[in-house]
C-alpha cells in the first residue's frame, strides 16, 4: 500500500490536495514548499511537471509553468527534490504531468525513478483512459503507483466506470468542463449524480476552488478538494513565508 | 475509395504508430462529437452537393494542372505544377475550410475558431466565416501578428477577430494551443478548424479527405495530358502536411508513385535552427496526436525556425509521420536561402511567383536524380504575394 491509498484508508473525507508547479517560484522551491503544506495539516500535494504546453491548464498554472521552466527545472532535478523531502515528510505526493514528458523519459525508466524516489501517484491529463487500458495499463499497474483519472461534467456513466476500474488512487472530478482556473458555475446536480453511483475509488473535487466555502462544499458532496490556481496566486503574491495561512483559510487545522 | 487500409485510413485513428488522440477529459465531449459524426455528414448527398459546388463556382476549382516548359527544359525533366495557388485566398487552405464550415453548420456550430501562423488558414478560415455568416476567432501569437501584419488585415476585414497569443513562444504552436483551451471552455457553441492534418483524431483524416480533391483531380488531368493517371513522382512541402496529403491521397496505395515529402531546413538541419521535423524529430504527443516532433531530452516542445511561416511548425501530421517511418514517402530538406533562389527561378522561367512554402518543394528538384522521360507533379500549394517583403529583401543579396 502506498502512502495514498494508507490516506484514503485511515481517513474518509476532509481530505485537502494543494496543487504547486515543481520549482516554482524558485527552482528549489519545491523542497520547503511540500514541507510547509505537510505542517500545515493538508492530506496530499500534486507536484506538477511544469511542461511548455500545458492544453488543460489555464493562465495562472500555465505561468508557473513558463516561470519554473525558465527557472532551470527538469524532471531529473525533480526526482532529486522528491528524494530529498522523502528524508524528512511522508505526505503522500502525485505527480501531475503530460504525457510527452514520461514517453521522453522512457515510460518504464519514468516509472521506477517515481517508486525509487517515493511517488505515491500519478495524473496524466492528456492520457485517454481507452490508450492507456490498451497500452499502458499493465506496466503502470504493475507499480506501486496510484493513477488516477479526470472526469468532467459531460462525461458519460460507461467511461466513468471505466476510469474507476483503471483509477487506484481517487478520482479526479473537475468540477466544470473548463479549463484550470476558470471562474465556473458549480453544478451539485453533477456532484449528487456521481455520489450516486458509488464508486470504488474516493473522489475529489478540482478546479475553481479557491476558499473556505468551496472547500466545504466539495467535502459535503465528495472526499475532498483540489486546490491549484489559488495557491499559485497565493505563492505568486506572498512568496513562502505564510503557507500556513493559507491553509488555515481554507479550513481549520485537522 | 480505391485502396487498403495501409496509409490511406487511420485505424482507430491511428496511422500505424502514430496519431490517436491524446486529449485530456475536457476535450472528449467536443472532439467525440465530431468523432461520432464527420464520416456521415461526409457521406450526405447534400454536403457532397454543396461541398462540390462551392469548390467549384467560390473556389475556382478545379485548378490546372499546368505543363511547365521552360522549368522543364532547365531540369531536362518533365515537371506538371498543379496549380493550387490560382484557389481563392491563395493557398490550398481554404479546400479544408469550406469542408469544414458545412461540418460545423450541420452540427449546429455558431461559432468558428482557428488557429494560424502566418495567417494563411487564418484567412481561410475568416473568408468561409463571412461566407456563412457565422462568428470567426483567430488566434496567432503574439510575435506572428507583427511579422503577418497583411494577413492580420485581411483577417480583420472579412470581419474576424484576432486574438494574440501571449503564451509560451507566442507563436503558431501556442495559438493552436489557446485554440484547445477556447474550445475546452465553450464546447457547446463553437467548432475548431484546425488548419492541417494535425491534431488529435479524427482531424488528420477528415483534412486529408477535404484535401483530396487535390489528387483526385491530378489523376483526371495527367491522364488527359500524358494518357497515364500515374508520374513518377508527387513533390510537395509539408508543415503540418495538408497540401501533401491532399496530393498524395489518391496514389498512397500506388506504390509506382515515388512520393517526395520537403520539409523547411531553415539555416541547415544540425544548425539548431530548422523545421525539419522528421529529421531531427522523435516520437512524441503534440496537440494531441502521437507522432514525430521537435523536442528536447526533457520531451519540452522546441520552437522551430524557418523562413516560411507556413513551415514553421515543431511537429508534422501523424499520416506523414507514419509515410516516413514505413519510408513509403522520402524526405528531402531544403534550406531558408535554397528555396528563395527556387521562387526566383520560377519566377524568371515561368511568370510565376510561389509561396515560399511551395517553394521549398520546387526546391527539391535541384535534389531528386531525375530522368528525362520522369513525370513530376509538383504540388504548387500557394501564391507568394504575401512573401513578396522575404523575397524583395532577400533578392537584393541575390
Ligand atoms: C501556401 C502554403 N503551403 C503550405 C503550407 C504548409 O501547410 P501544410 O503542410 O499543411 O500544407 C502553408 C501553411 O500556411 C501554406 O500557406
Amino acid at each position: 500500500m502506498n502512502r495514498l491509498q494508507a490516506l484514503f484508508k485511515r481517513k474518509s473525507g476532509h481530505i485537502l490536495n494543494i496543487y504547486v508547479t515543481a520549482g516554482y517560484p524558485g527552482l528549489h522551491d519545491t523542497e520547503p514548499v511540500v514541507l510547509a503544506l505537510d505542517k500545515a495539516g493538508v492530506d496530499i500535494v500534486e507536484l506538477g511537471i511544469p511542461y511548455s504546453d500545458p492544453l488543460a491548464d489555464g493562465e495562472t498554472i500555465q505561468d508557473s509553468s513558463q516561470q519554473a521552466l525558465q527557472n532551470g527545472m527538469t524532471l531529473s532535478l525533480l526526482f532529486k527534490q522528491i528524494a530529498d523531502i522523502r528524508l524528512q515528510s511522508q505526505i503522500p505526493i502525485v505527480l501531475m504531468g503530460y504525457f510527452n514528458q514520461m514517453l521522453q523519459y522512457g515510460i518504464p525508466a519514468f516509472i521506477k525513478q517515481c517508486e525509487t524516489v517515493g511517488v505515491d501517484g500519478l495524473i496524466i491529463p492528456d492520457l485517454p483512459v481507452e490508450i492507456y487500458q490498451r497500452d499502458y495499463a499493465s506496466i503502470f499497474e504493475a507499480s506501486s503507483l496510484s493513477m488516477s483519472f479526470l472526469i468532467t461534467p459531460q462525461t458519460p456513466s460507461h467511461r466513468i466506470r471505466t476510469m474507476d476500474e483503471a483509477s487506484h488512487g481517487f478520482i479526479y472530478m473537475v468540477s466544470a468542463n473548463a479549463t484550470t482556473g476558470s471562474n465556473i458555475q458549480i453544478s451539485t446536480e453533477y456532484f449528487d449524480r456521481i455520489k450516486d453511483m458509488e464508486l470504488n475509488n474516493p473522489r475529489l473535487i478540482g478546479f475553481g476552488i479557491k476558499d473556505r466555502q468551496g472547500y466545504d462544499q466539495a467535502c459535503n458532496y465528495a472526499h475532498g478538494a483540489i486546490i491549484g490556481s489559488a495557491f499559485i496566486k497565493y505563492l505568486a503574491s506572498n512568496g513562502l513565508d505564510h503557507i500556513d495561512r493559507f491553509v488555515t483559510n481554507i479550513r481549520n487545522q485537522h | 475509395m480505391q485502396g487498403s487500409v495501409k496509409y490511406t485510413y487511420p485505424e482507430d485513428g491511428f496511422y500505424g504508430n502514430f496519431g490517436g488522440a491524446f486529449i485530456p477529459e475536457l476535450l472528449q465531449p467536443c472532439v467525440e462529437e465530431l468523432r461520432s459524426q464527420y464520416l456521415s455528414i461526409m457521406a450526405d448527398p447534400s454536403f457532397l452537393h454543396q461541398f462540390e459546388a462551392l469548390l467549384k463556382d467560390y473556389v475556382g476549382r478545379p485548378t490546372p494542372l499546368y505543363y511547365a516548359h521552360r522549368l522543364s527544359k532547365h531540369y531536362q525533366s518533365h515537371i506538371y505544377l498543379k496549380r493550387e495557388d490560382l484557389c481563392h485566398t491563395g493557398a490550398h487552405k481554404v479546400n479544408n475550410t469550406i469542408g469544414q464550415i458545412l461540418v460545423a453548420q450541420r452540427l449546429g456550430k455558431q461559432r468558428i475558431i482557428a488557429e494560424t501562423g502566418a495567417g494563411q488558414h487564418g484567412v481561410a478560415t475568416a473568408t468561409v466565416c463571412a461566407l456563412m455568416g457565422l462568428e470567426c476567432i483567430v488566434y496567432m501569437g503574439e510575435k506572428d501578428i507583427v511579422r503577418q501584419a497583411p494577413n492580420v488585415q485581411r483577417m480583420k476585414m472579412l470581419g474576424a477577430e484576432v486574438r494574440p497569443a501571449k503564451s509560451g513562444s507566442k507563436t503558431l504552436k501556442d495559438a493552436t494551443n489557446e485554440a484547445i483551451r477556447d474550445w475546452i471552455n465553450n464546447p457547446k457553441d463553437t467548432h475548431y478548424i484546425i488548419g492541417s492534418v494535425v491534431g488529435p483524431h479524427p482531424y488528420p483524416d477528415m483534412v486529408s479527405r477535404f484535401q483530396s480533391v487535390i489528387s483526385q483531380e491530378i489523376l483526371w488531368q495527367l491522364k488527359e495530358k500524358t494518357g497515364n493517371e500515374n508520374p513518377t513522382r508527387i513533390i510537395a512541402c509539408v508543415g503540418g502536411g495538408s497540401n501533401a496529403a491532399g496530393a498524395y491521397f489518391h496514389y498512397l496505395e500506388r506504390d509506382s508513385v515515388d512520393l517526395v515529402s520537403v520539409e523547411a531546413g531553415g539555416l541547415g538541419v544540425h544548425s539548431g535552427k530548422t523545421a525539419a521535423t522528421s529529421q531531427i524529430g522523435t516520437q512524441g504527443v503534440i496537440h494531441g496526436s502521437m507522432t514525430l516532433l521537435m523536442q528536447t531530452e526533457d520531451g519540452q516542445i522546441v520552437e522551430p525556425h524557418s523562413i516560411s511561416a507556413g513551415l514553421d511548425y515543431p511537429g508534422i501530421g501523424p499520416m506523414h509521420a507514419h509515410l516516413i517511418q514505413s519510408k513509403r514517402a522520402k524526405v528531402v530538406a531544403i534550406e531558408d536561402d535554397h528555396a528563395v533562389e527556387a521562387a526566383f527561378l520560377m519566377a524568371k522561367l515561368e511568370g510565376i511567383i510561389p509561396a515560399l512554402e511551395s517553394s521549398h518543394a520546387l526546391a527539391a528538384l535541384d535534389t531528386l536524380d531525375l530522368e528525362p522521360n520522369d513525370i513530376n507533379v509538383i504540388n504548387l500549394s500557394g501564391r507568394g504575394d504575401k512573401d513578396l517583403a522575404t523575397f524583395m529583401q532577400k533578392g537584393e543579396h541575390e
